[in-house]
């Protein structure tokens, strides 16, 4: 049975253009992901009950606010990538697969965009 | 490519194998990954609330506090500590360490009877605080 595929006669990065760029993005993301969640989980139980006040005040403090900003950073570009490779794995007609991709990329930069507004707004807003 | 492939031998596919551990929480750590990219929605729901006013907040930690919402957010947390925990797994594996059938196991079952017994003292913790 032959194995080989014309496969071996790609060069250099291939058609894809890339290497294991998105394999190590995930793994880099899923450690900051991992400190920030954990950061998040403490955050959410201190403000679990709290009235608004004390919620604004806990999430308008420095170290509260850049610490939510690199979580929505570290946790957007994990699930971009992440639902990425679902897409690719499942659909497999290719215009809805390029719609579903880019569907994928709005859809998380639009969350992304609506946290750091909120970030922002209760650090900077009146 | 198209047209031109070798004719190479098929893997067999999900519904020839015996559920297994390791499987089911590589199949569970898709499923609770899509969960969290949904439930990204909630988290920024609840900044933009608190960004908007005590009003749209009170409202909104309503919504969270009921019945329905709390199943929604046990479940969130669930996901959040499995998909975690898989991570974990994954990196772990990744150093080249833990692939042995004995380890691999081990890490499968930690990640579920862990993911539900962090859940369950989160929860605990949190109506404490509350």
């Amino acid at each position: 049975m032959k194995m080989r595929t014309p496969l071996k006669n790609v060069r250099r990065l291939g058609s894809a253009h890339e290497g294991a760029d998105h394999f190590w993005l995930q793994r880099l993301t899923s450690v900051s992901s991992l400190i920030l969640t954990i950061f998040l989980v403490g955050l959410v139980i201190r403000l679990v009950g709290a009235d608004y006040a004390t919620a604004k005040a806990t999430l308008s403090s420095p170290a509260v606010a850049l610490l939510l900003l690199l979580l929505v950073l570290s946790g957007i570009i994990h699930m971009r990538i992440g639902m990425q490779v679902i897409i690719e794995d499942y659909v497999h007609h290719e215009v809805l697969k390029v719609l579903s991709l880019m569907l994928n990329t709005f859809f998380c930069y639009s969350v992304a965009a609506a946290s750091i507004w909120a970030i922002l707004k209760l650090s900077f807003g009146a | 490519m198209r047209g031109r492939q070798a004719q190479r031998p098929l893997s067999p596919h999900l519904q020839i194998y015996r559920p297994q551990v390791n499987m089911v929480m590589s199949i569970l750590h898709r499923i609770t990954g899509a969960g969290l990219y949904l439930g990204a929605l909630l988290l920024a729901w609840w900044l933009v609330a608190a960004a908007a006013g005590p009003d749209y907040f009170n409202f909104v930690s309503g919504l969270f506090n009921s019945w329905l919402g709390r199943i929604v957010l046990f479940g969130f947390t669930w996901a959040l500590f499995h998909h975690m925990l898989g991570g974990v797994r994954h990196l772990i594996w990744d150093t080249g360490r833990g692939l042995d059938i004995p380890s691999v196991n081990f890490l499968s079952w930690a990640t579920i009877v862990l993911s539900l017994l962090l859940t369950l003292a989160v929860w605990a913790g949190a109506l404490l605080f509350a």
